[in-house]
């Protein structure tokens, strides 16, 4: 029956969530852009919420079965928080996720235990490549087998923390399909670039790296003789990046609507005036339209129904979505808006990453 | 839990109401865009039986009853009307509006009479061979979207118990049909005190037949050509003293009656116009990809979003503006479903959708070339359609600022 209301259980996460982002998150959120630094103890408290064990079955070692919804509402708390922050929380979801939905049972018994422990695994996946091309679906990384071992040569960015990695998803073209390889970090020929610098999400470290003949065992591709369904994988991914978009645009309606209402401008708030109103209430449709579309992706996924036309659709209205509010936030506080010394300008700068983000970025 | 699951039995309704849509509304489209004075019979005599059928449902349960029988669990009748809606203005939204029911003015009745009046004036909509229509006049000519400033005044002659009612109400839905085509009612606002601004308004069941009362003919529209919009004229037109809804004391704190019973019925016919107005989108989107892909275009939801030809993108957002209008007006429902108050979901999804459906079909038409152009087929009149989705029941701007106040815990003073 048709209910938009979150459950007791989501209530309580969302609201711990909610404590998180207000009272850890944004007080760092400055800085850590600033200094391109998340203090170490922020990401331990948002991973000892424990979101993910949440989702890993008992027999892995978790405490429960993974529910999109669940998790989008998360995502959406986290990056209310601080996007930067929230994807370096919920970075080792970028390889426990894919294990979870195509992971054989032997790869899951191996791997989804790390998952479950009190500190964060040293693992993060590779699936974006430079350059204007990028298509998650047609990789140029490319994965060759010969005598059981497969070779894979390419280059990847937007590596979350793999200057710290201890193992990789890394993502290649195989004869025209995309799967997914785990190398260990020190694998001959897999070299970590320099670190990134990007207009946004600057606190969390990403980097290129560069596969210069790796060599990996054939047991490594994940889902076996299966492979991957990487149409799913990225359907998971973007109800996460679309929750993410929602979360960050709510962060910045919320703040100008606060500003709005204490900002004296011809002797009386700036919300009394209706071109400042008005847009706040576009923001707030705008924000509603895109939850909405995220939620209905997730209500699909979790039935295990298929949702690649919904998450299209709702993609490419969250990633200008994120952008048209933030912008409209920024216009709210006019030169205010401008100042690093604000929020603001941040989440803008945040907010224009979403267009190119499709694939592993967050989960 | 969140769940977007609309229940088996409704599904199954709406089959048949996909049926009526393609079959009775469709191929009489043009003609009645057309002949824009006729009136849709062959729609209108299909629904009849399934109205009354309704209706009688209903009506019975107040008579069985008095007041409310609170069922147990969600109102899953109110979801079910609005995806008959859409699904009806997916068909065609001006013969939609010919619906013969109470329309409106049943639903100011339902929001603000009392069980005796809900059953004296809804019976007609559950029995008989004729059609009956409800129409609602609140617009005056200088008094649109500012209506509590409505001039048309209830002058009560203490010797007849009479109310009477003098002034002029414009653009009303369905008048002509309830009023002059059968033996029906016009819910009339009006007020008993001029100086008491929105305390002092109330409204009035004005019967078929009135004395006084008199309909203009037909306005002609840009669009919902099938649906009739009339001019209703009031000297000294004299109605019974318990044809007012609700109560005639001018109270300091009104809340459920008088105009604030107005505005509450908007709560739930709010969702009833964006779900009209996506309806209409549907269509225009529907035919567009339908009319596209026959031409070898068609959009590829795999692809990243920098392959995306130009048409592509046009699709695309087509498609995000019609699926967030409509999971909008999904949710303004569902708080009315499980109890909840809508007031500002209900205008959310009211603008939302009222913009979404105008450009939608506005870029329909583009899209199509020459053939969206033409009046050969069904996109520019679904243009023309659209547009109203966007003005009445609040315009875009009245309903942002009912969003606006609601988000910014503004008064009406606060917030102009
Ligand atoms: C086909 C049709 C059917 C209708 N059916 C009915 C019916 O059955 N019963 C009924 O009572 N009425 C009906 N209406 C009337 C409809 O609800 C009004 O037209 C509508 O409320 C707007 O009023 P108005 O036309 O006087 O425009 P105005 O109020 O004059 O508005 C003109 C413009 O000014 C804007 N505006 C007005 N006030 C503000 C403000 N405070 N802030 C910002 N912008 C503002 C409006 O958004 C609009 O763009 C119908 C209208 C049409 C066209």
């Amino acid at each position: 029956m048709l209910n938009f209301e979150l459950d007791q259980e989501q209530k309580m996460l969302t609201d711990a969530i909610g404590r998180l982002a207000n009272e850890r998150m944004r007080k760092v959120s400055r800085d850590a852009d600033e200094e391109g630094h998340i203090p170490p103890e922020v990401a331990q408290a948002g991973w000892d919420l424990g979101l993910l064990p949440t989702g890993i079955p008992e027999a892995y070692g978790g405490f429960g079965e993974y529910s999109v919804t669940t998790n989008v509402l998360a995502i959406e708390e986290l990056a209310f928080g601080d996007l930067a922050i929230a994807a370096h929380i919920l970075s080792p979801n970028n390889v426990a996720i894919p294990l979870l939905l195509c992971g054989t049972e032997a790869q899951k018994e191996a791997h989804l235990p790390l998952f479950c422990e009190g500190t964060m695994p040293h693992v993060t996946a590779a699936m974006q490549e430079p350059g204007l091309q990028y298509d998650a679906r047609n990789l140029k990384t490319t994965a060759v087998l010969a005598d059981n071992q497969y070779t894979l040569n390419g280059k990847k960015s937007l590596v979350p923390l793999a200057d710290t990695a201890e193992t990789f998803l890394i993502y290649a073209n195989e004869d025209g399909r995309t799967q997914a390889f785990f190398v260990p970090a020190d694998a001959a020929g897999l070299t970590v670039g320099e670190r990134e610098k990007l207009m946004g999400l600057k606190a969390l470290p990403t980097f290129t790296l560069t596969l210069d003949n790796v060599q990996v065992p054939v047991v490594n591709r994940l889902g076996g003789d299966a492979g991957i369904d990487i149409g799913l994988i990225l359907n998971h991914s973007r109800v996460a990046l679309g929750a993410a978009a929602v979360g960050l645009a709510r962060a910045g309606f919320e703040y100008a609507r606060d500003y709005a209402k204490q900002r004296i401008q011809f002797g009386e708030p700036i919300a009394h005036r209706q071109s400042i109103a008005f847009m706040l209430a576009e923001m707030a449709i705008d924000i509603d339209g895109a939850r909405m579309m995220v939620w209905e992706a997730t209500w699909l996924l979790d039935q295990g129904k298929d949702a690649t036309k919904e998450t299209a659709v709702m993609k490419h209205f969250a990633d200008d979505m994120a952008v048209r509010v933030a912008d409209q936030a920024l216009q709210i506080l006019g030169g205010y808006g401008y100042i690093r010394e604000y929020p603001v300008e941040l989440w803008l700068r945040n907010a224009r990453g979403f267009v190119q983000w499709d694939g592993l970025v967050i989960v | 839990m969140i769940s977007f699951e609309i229940p088996e039995k409704i599904k199954n309704q709406l089959t048949m109401t996909e049926m009526v849509a393609k079959q009775v509304m469709r191929p009489y489209s043009r003609h009645y865009d057309e002949h824009e004075h006729d009136r849709p019979k062959e729609f209108i005599e299909m629904m009849w039986p399934i109205m009354k059928q309704q209706n009688k449902a209903q009506v019975d349960r107040w008579k069985a009853n008095g007041s409310a029988s609170k069922k147990e669990g969600p109102n899953t009748a109110i979801l079910g009307l609005i995806l008959n809606i859409e699904m009806l203005s997916y068909g065609d939204a001006g013969q939609y509006l010919c619906i013969p029911t109470g329309g409106l003015g049943g639903a100011a009745v339902e929001a603000v009479g009392t069980t005796e009046q809900k059953i004296r004036f809804m019976s007609r909509f559950a029995e008989g061979d004729k059609p009956a229509w409800g129409a609602m006049a609140i617009t005056e000519p200088d008094a649109g979207s500012d209506n509590s400033s409505m001039r048309t005044t209830a002058v009560l002659d203490a010797e007849t118990n009479e109310w009477i009612l003098n002034g002029e109400k414009i653009f009303i839905t369905s008048g002509a049909l309830a009023l002059q085509e059968s033996n029906d009612f016009c819910v009339v606002w009006a007020t008993v005190d001029p100086a008491a601004g929105r305390k002092g308004i109330k409204s009035f069941v004005v019967e078929a037949n009135t004395p006084g009362v008199s309909v203009s003919p037909g306005l002609d529209k840009l669009g919902i050509r099938a649906s009739d919009t009339v001019v209703l004229s009031f000297q000294d037109a004299r109605i019974p003293y318990d044809n007012l809804l609700g109560s005639a004391e001018v109270k300091e704190a009104d809340t459920s009656k008088g105009f604030q019973g107005a505005m509450k019925t908007f709560d739930a016919s709010r969702p009833a116009v964006a779900a009209s107005a996506v309806g209409i989108a549907r269509a225009a989107l529907e035919f567009t990809k339908e009319t596209l892909a026959a031409e070898g275009i068609a959009v590829d939801y795999t692809k990243p979003r920098h392959q995306l030809t130009a048409v592509e993108r046009d699709l695309l957002e087509m498609e995000a503006l019609w699926k967030t209008a409509w999971l909008l007006t999904l949710k303004a429902t569902e708080a009315i479903m499980h109890g909840r108050g809508n007031r500002l979901e209900a205008s959310m999804a009211k603008a939302h959708a009222g913009t979404a459906v105008t450009r939608i079909t506005q870029k329909a038409v583009e899209l199509l070339g020459p053939l969206g152009y033409s009046r050969e087929t069904l996109a520019e009149k679904w243009m023309r359609d659209a547009k109203i989705n966007d003005i009445y029941e609040g315009t875009r701007q009245i309903n942002l600022l009912i969003v606006a106040r609601a988000i910014l815990g503004y008064s009406r003073r606060e917030l102009k």
